[in-house]
């Protein structure tokens, strides 16, 4: 505390100015503190606002969805909706699946094998997202008698991205292919997604 | 600001004179757009641009906030709501027709009046301010009028906002995590239709904040002119009232005439049908394509299809935003002191090229992406790329130009003379 003897805290001292201020001076320390406290503060703040535009809890509670496979024949793929985005089904015949086996991976923009994109002991249920990996257009080839495009997988009317037989990228601008959610068979007809 | 010469605000009313002397507001009024602003004689007719662009803002704020009276954005309703404004709302089809039109109203006149900037040189010193200013609000535009056009929750609204989004997604590693953030989910929904009427809402009330920025800073140095040269006295400039007024309100009769003749006679020539059937998140239509405005920027978008070094789809989206950012660089860029294209002989080929070039660019982009239509983007994409980056910096070099008149007043006079001699004898002007 200031007393009479020493009225002035060393360091403010207003004269003669240049010899004996320091610097920074106290007070630079307070208006330091200070502001950034309020910086800091409104960093804080910032956050919910931020955080608000994330998906919110009733989004979020779509994440799963279960599918019956009873009803789709072989060659036949059907269209669900998964996180409010198309899910394609496909149940692959045994040509299609040697079509997509006889690709070797160095000829794929983004390898991957039909093993690695379906479940063990389930080699002909491709599971995908029914968004082309461009820019999110829904692909043909899910539904009944649409076009399959040259590698008879499926085909992004958009900007003519062409997926094969395993979804996998093969001809156009998309860099990937159909995204594999993660799903588990629950039963050999039942499918949980998410 | 602005000259030595501009008159200065003397109210005669008494009232007048009491605000006046509290709140200089009449006074701001009458030095910006009044006869206080001196402005170079000899404006033509591409000088309209800026003010048909103000009064575009105007009409879309003004039916934008009566629709937002009658609209309802929520995903399960906003479609009908739409289709209650057309059909039940007293004349709610022509304030929807008003405003979809006038956005390319907007549009079709900011593009003139970059265009204009282009050929006269306005973004050159000491303007470069007012020519960032003005891209900043070109982005905002494009900003405002892709979520207005999700709005109205249709297959081209849905598809619309699932492209331009999933641009975001070609961004490494948090890409896809930015565009699920933007819509609030995994596909759009109700969280970003939301958030798009909310934000279309503010942006304009931005744009007309950064429209003053613009005129401010416009005032410092004071218009450009086709003569591209400075004004050096009073003989140069006559006040913006009445004289630029009077030249800017007869333009404007002929824009609303216009504007119109769209409303009234083809108000769904510009826009697509598809989007008169409601959004359907499992359906893509079989040719997505944004508004005729975006139509450029999407043909530079598509022509990337082949991965080097990066994907594919990573350089599309940095080339389309690329293509506007350059915009930023202009001034420097560009070093030639001749502001006028009419004395930059070079230049104005280049710039006519350039011209086409985006008409093509536009062409491609509004076409479906056959192989053809894809190298003929290509190579428009690339030439727009070279005219900012090799050819503009290249002629502001090595060009020559012709002499400028030693004044706008003698551009001017020599013009009205008829034989279009300057005092050396060497310009002519260029029509």
């Amino acid at each position: 505390m200031a007393t009479v003897d020493n009225a002035v805290p060393p360091g403010e001292s207003p004269e003669p100015f240049e010899d004996t201020v320091e610097d920074p001076r106290r007070r630079d320390y307070l208006a330091i503190g200070a502001v950034a406290f309020a910086g800091v503060g409104a960093g804080v703040i910032a956050l919910p606002l931020i955080n608000q535009m994330n998906p919110s809890a009733d989004v979020l509670a779509l994440s799963s969805t279960e599918v019956d496979l009873t009803s789709i024949q072989p060659g036949q793929a059907i269209k669900t909706s998964f996180r409010k985005q198309p899910l394609f089904v496909r149940n692959l015949t045994q040509k299609e699946i040697a079509e997509a086996d006889a690709v070797p991976l160095s000829v794929l923009r983004d390898p991957q094998t039909l093993e690695e994109r379906t479940k063990p002991g389930h080699k002909n249920w491709l599971i995908t997202l029914g968004v082309c990996t461009h820019l999110g257009c829904v692909p043909l080839g899910a539904g009944e008698g649409e076009y399959r495009g040259p590698y008879g997988g499926y085909f992004c009317p958009c900007h003519g991205s062409e997926y094969d037989t395993a979804a996998r990228i093969r001809q156009g601008p998309a860099p990937k292919n159909l995204f594999v959610p993660e799903y588990a068979f629950l039963s050999d007809t039942k499918v949980k997604v998410g | 600001m602005s000259f030595p010469w501009a008159k200065q605000y003397e109210p005669k009313h008494p009232v007048m004179q009491w605000v006046d002397n509290r709140l200089p507001l009449p006074r701001l009024v009458y030095g910006a757009i009044g006869g206080g602003y001196p402005v170079p004689r000899n404006l033509n007719y591409w000088w309209n641009f800026g003010v048909l662009a103000g009064a575009a803002l105007a009409v879309q704020i003004i039916t934008g906030v009566v629709l937002a009276m009658h609209y309802a954005a929520n995903g399960a309703v906003a479609f009908d709501s739409v289709e209650h404004i057309m059909r039940d709302v007293n004349g709610g089809w022509f304030l929807r027709y008003a405003h979809a039109n006038g956005a390319s109203m907007f549009f079709i006149v900011v593009y003139i009046h970059i265009f204009r900037g282009l050929y006269y040189g306005s973004y050159k010193p000491p303007r470069e301010m007012v020519w960032l200013l003005g891209v900043v609000i070109f982005l905002l535009m494009m900003a405002t009028a892709f979520m207005g056009y999700v709005l109205p929750w249709g297959q081209m609204s849905f598809w619309g906002a699932q492209v331009i989004t999933g641009f975001f997604s070609a961004i490494p590693l948090v890409g896809e995590n930015i565009r699920i953030w933007l819509l609030g989910g995994y596909a759009p929904d109700n969280a970003a239709l939301n958030r798009f009427f909310s934000l279309h809402y503010l942006l304009p009330f931005v744009i007309a904040g950064v429209i003053i920025l613009h005129i401010w800073a416009l005032h410092i140095p004071g218009s450009n002119n086709p003569e591209g040269v400075d004004v050096k006295g009073e003989q140069d400039t006559v006040p913006f009232h009445p004289y630029y007024t009077a030249k800017d309100g007869w333009g404007m009769g002929v824009f609303f005439l216009i504007f119109a003749l769209l409303v009234f006679f083809a108000p769904n020539m510009l826009g697509h049908p598809d989007n008169y059937i409601p959004a359907n998140p499992l359906s893509t239509p079989a040719h997505i394509v944004p508004e005729w405005y975006f139509w450029p920027f999407y043909a530079i978008l598509r022509s990337f299809t082949a991965d080097f070094i990066l994907p594919a789809k990573l350089w599309g989206v940095l080339a389309m935003f690329g293509s506007i950012l350059i915009l930023f660089f202009l001034p420097w860029l560009d070093r030639s002191p001749v502001r006028s294209a009419k004395y930059r002989p070079a230049y104005r080929i280049a710039f006519w090229v350039l011209v086409v070039d985006v008409l093509l660019l536009g062409y491609v982009g509004g076409s479906e992406a056959t192989p053809k239509f894809l190298i003929l983007g290509q190579i428009t994409a690339a030439y727009y790329f070279a005219h900012f980056l090799i050819i503009v910096p290249i002629i502001s070099r090595i060009e020559k130009t012709r002499p400028l008149p030693n004044s706008i007043t003698e551009a001017v006079l020599a013009k009205h003379d008829g034989h279009g001699a300057t005092r050396d004898g060497a310009a002519v002007p260029a029509e």
